[in-house]
């Protein structure tokens, strides 16, 4: 009966504690392991005028929908304009404005974004087109060039290729010729294409975006075709007629309006600068699944002070120690002074490392315990004699360290991170075993604890272990459910394998 | 390795993981535990259920009272001093004679001479807890020093040997007779180096000898034969240790038992947590007799019935 609610409450505990993990490692996109970085782009938009005499009003548009890539932060520098986010029919609008300016001016947007591929443009079905109103003899052009490709096409997607590749041929026909007579820049193309697409009533509308490539001081940007086949947005590539969008395209605006509409000043320049760097996984992680209005992150580790964080990334790992003592105790059955004392002198060795650690452990508790057996002859009460020997092994410390300093070892330095009162009352609970035991048991329960803490010392400096319990600190769910798991183990201890093998002779 | 775990599992042998969560954490009540971790009030409930304990000459228990001693002591020649929460034999002294040429000097069972300055340091170690299992301040106790039987005067170095016996559920399952040896100083513990020997249930009398994990035919100091040695009152050990259970209402328990050469069997204390060395003395598994015990429990059963049950069951 209690061994099942053992059972059930184990597993409880272990599925929560991984379904939590695997919800922020898959979901939230923390990563497994440490010093992952994520390229993160801060693409800089400065609109520079020169500001006329009444007031000004500038009008930028910034991205909204951005498939493929996920905003981290974003802000605006300017002096002494007002700044406020707006909507308009093209998107999202970076509205500045003031009463009165000299001079030159600038207004800088900045937004901070990186790549992930789980980010799909998510965007309401439009309704079919008007069909365009358009003069002759424009017209009948359109309505000729549109029935060819329809008759060379199946479906949207293909008719779309078949529009834009009539349209680029090296050779073209009278309409095209006449359509294109008027077209200049790349923008005033895929204008024309989605006027023609709108004439066979399939939604489209032109893109503008940015290739975001290492570090640009001045990027240009890109039109591209964005059209709507009934279920999704599909870009094509205006100059191809292929289905695709450049690498790391970054959609800035849609639709046919200005990038910025400057009023009250003259002379405007507007200039991409596009900056690459790299940010911690982690803290793209947090950033997102803050936006998303996850509350579990609230409680994530990363958002205190970095010296708490120091302390909290040793701290959490004396579950993993304590789950090694347990192994060794309970399964190794193996001896030690104390129930703790093996973790928290692991603890004091990630300050010294293993050796010296090793090296100044051995070195402490055998001086203080040949100090303890000149006490005994004094006749001194429990308490004072404790205390003596906690005196004692302060001054040894304080020995230790001179001594080593002075020969230019400076590890000895660190001597004074051992919890000295642990120390202290190691060395008391061995005199008192090596008395009564005889000093066999003390020497074998004091190599025992020195193995135990070694092995949890090697088990909580695993740096990936360290990382994952830091990020997922309800792993410690599962690290728990073993514990009551182990609580429950009635089989042999490995060393009574020997110590009873006699018996399974007869 | 699963194949030494089975061997021992087939051969019955219990494990110390399995004795703590299956039978001591099951069927020992945690506030029952004083009842045999303390060793005042043990001899006093034993004594109030009519059973045979060495008396009880003082209890020193706080500092103050460590200067009573002498006092207590007065008119005894032979005593022994020990902790009330001691485990194991630790901090015990046996103080069997006074120095011919001076009265507070003692003599103890090893032969050393103690002064009376040594003692009460020692009492107050005890009282402040040094021996304790927890640390805990702690009560000193003066008490009777049993003159054991000459049974065991050949197969003993010093010291006094007693019979443990493992009581479950109320019924004596395994017993063994600890001879403390030189080794040992005087001490009946087999981690100390005692000497153990398993006993036949049946009929009393010392199996093979174990000394750590080897069998020993002969007592390493005396060089006495260890096995076939009768011992006294038997049947009476049997029911005192099953009427154990009842005083102390624990399930899993190891009595501890001397043999007084004028009184016969009597019990010094009592442990909730007995050691798994007695296997080795008896070259016999617990789990298996304990499996036993569970088949053929019947809650009515007196503490004599539940003996010769014991004596029925586990005989060689």
């Amino acid at each position: 009966m209690s061994q099942r609610y053992v059972y059930i409450l184990a597993a409880i505990l272990a599925i929560v504690g991984i379904l939590l993990f695997a919800y922020k490692w898959l979901a939230l996109g923390f990563p497994l392991t440490a010093n992952r970085e994520t390229p993160v782009w801060t693409i800089e938009t400065s609109v520079t005028f020169d500001a006329g005499p009444g007031s000004i009003k500038v009008d930028l548009h910034i991205p909204t929908l951005t498939p493929g890539f996920r905003t981290l932060n974003q802000n605006s520098v300017s002096r002494g304009f007002g700044f406020n986010l707006d909507y308009s029919s093209g998107g999202r609008v970076a509205r500045w404005a003031i009463r009165r300016a000299n001079g030159t001016q600038t207004v800088y947007y900045r937004i901070s974004v990186y790549e992930d591929s789980g980010s799909r443009q998510e965007d309401t079905t439009p309704p079919f087109p008007p069909p365009p109103s358009i003069e002759e003899p424009f017209r009948t052009a359109v309505e000729v060039i549109v029935e060819d490709v329809r008759a060379q096409s199946a479906d949207t997607a293909s008719f779309v290729s078949a529009l834009i590749r009539t349209l680029r041929d090296p050779s073209p026909g009278p309409n095209v010729e006449l359509l294109l007579s008027e077209v200049g820049s790349d923008k005033d193309f895929v204008q024309t294409l989605t006027t023609l697409l709108a004439a066979a009533r399939i939604p489209a509308r032109v893109i503008r975006g940015l290739e975001l490539e290492g570090r640009q001081r001045s990027a240009d940007l890109i039109s591209w075709l964005e059209i709507h086949d009934g279920d999704s947005w599909r870009y094509f590539n205006p100059v191809t007629g292929e289905e695709n969008l450049p690498r790391r395209f970054f959609i800035w605006w849609r639709g046919s309006e200005t990038l910025v509409d400057v009023q009250g000043a003259t002379n405007v320049q507007t200039r991409f600068a596009v900056q690459e760097n790299y940010l911690d996984t982690v803290t793209i992680a947090e950033t997102q699944a803050a936006q998303a209005g996850g509350g579990l992150v609230d409680f994530s580790l990363y958002s205190l002070p970095i010296q708490t964080q120091a302390v909290y990334s040793v701290l959490l790992m004396i579950p993993i120690g304590a789950l090694v003592m347990v192994l060794m105790r309970n399964f190794v059955g193996i001896d030690a002074f104390g129930t703790f004392m093996p973790v928290l002198i692991a603890l004091a060795f990630r300050e010294t490392r293993l050796f010296w650690g090793v090296i100044m452990f051995l070195l402490l508790v055998s001086l203080g315990l040949s100090i303890r057996f000149l006490l005994e002859r004094l006749r001194l009460l429990l308490v004072p004699r404790l205390t003596a020997v906690l005196i004692v092994v302060v001054m040894l410390m304080l020995l230790i360290s001179l001594v080593s300093h002075t020969f230019g070892v400076d590890t000895g330095l660190s001597v004074a991170l051992f919890p000295m009162v642990i120390i202290a009352m190691t060395i008391e609970r061995m005199s008192v075993v090596w008395e009564e035991r005889g000093a066999a048991d003390a020497v074998r329960a004091g190599v025992g604890s020195v193995i135990i803490a070694v092995v949890a010392y090697v088990a909580m400096g695993i740096a990936w272990l360290e990382h994952l319990i830091f990020t997922f600190p309800e792993l410690l769910l599962a690290v728990l459910a073993l514990v009551i798991l182990a609580g429950r183990y009635t089989g042999y201890r490995l060393l009574e394998l020997t110590r009873f093998k006699a018996l399974t002779g007869s | 390795m699963f194949g030494a775990a089975k061997a021992l599992r087939d051969a019955g042998v219990l494990g110390l993981n399995e004795r703590n969560a299956n039978y001591i954490m099951r069927l020992n009540e945690r506030r029952f535990y004083p009842r045999v971790d303390d060793k005042v009030l043990t001899k006093k409930i034993s004594l109030a259920a009519g059973m045979a304990v060495p008396e009880l000459y003082g209890v020193i228990d706080h500092q103050g009272d460590v200067r009573k001693f002498p006092e207590i002591v007065e008119n005894l020649e032979s005593f022994v001093v020990k902790p009330a929460a001691g485990s194991g034999g630790d901090g015990i002294l046996v103080v069997t004679g006074r120095s011919t040429r001076k009265r507070d000097s003692f003599r103890l069972a090893s032969g050393l001479l103690i002064s009376t300055d040594e003692i009460l340091h020692h009492l107050s170690n005890i009282v402040g807890g040094q021996y304790s299992l927890s640390g805990n301040p702690d009560k000193a106790l003066i008490e009777y020093c049993v003159r054991f039987d000459p049974v065991f005067a050949e197969v003993s170095y010093q010291g006094v040997p007693d019979v443990r016996v493992i009581v479950y559920r109320g019924y004596p399952v395994m017993s063994m007779v600890r001879l403390p040896t030189r080794a040992s100083d005087g001490k009946a513990n087999l981690h100390q180096g005692a000497v153990g020997t398993g006993v036949d249930m049946g009929h009393g009398k010392t199996l093979i000898g174990v000394l750590g994990n080897e069998v020993v035919d002969e007592h390493p100091d005396t060089g006495a034969l260890i096995a076939g040695l009768q011992i006294p009152g038997w049947e009476q050990i049997l029911e005192s240790s099953a009427r154990a259970h009842e005083v102390t209402e624990l399930g899993y328990l190891g009595v501890d038992i001397v043999i007084d050469r004028d009184l016969g069997p009597l019990i010094l204390e009592m442990n909730a947590r007995p050691g798994l060395n007695i296997q080795i003395a008896n070259n016999t598994g617990l789990r298996s007799r304990l499996k036993r015990i569970d088949e053929i429990y019947n809650p009515a059963d007196d503490p004599a019935t539940r003996a010769r049950i014991a004596q029925r069951e586990f005989a060689v």
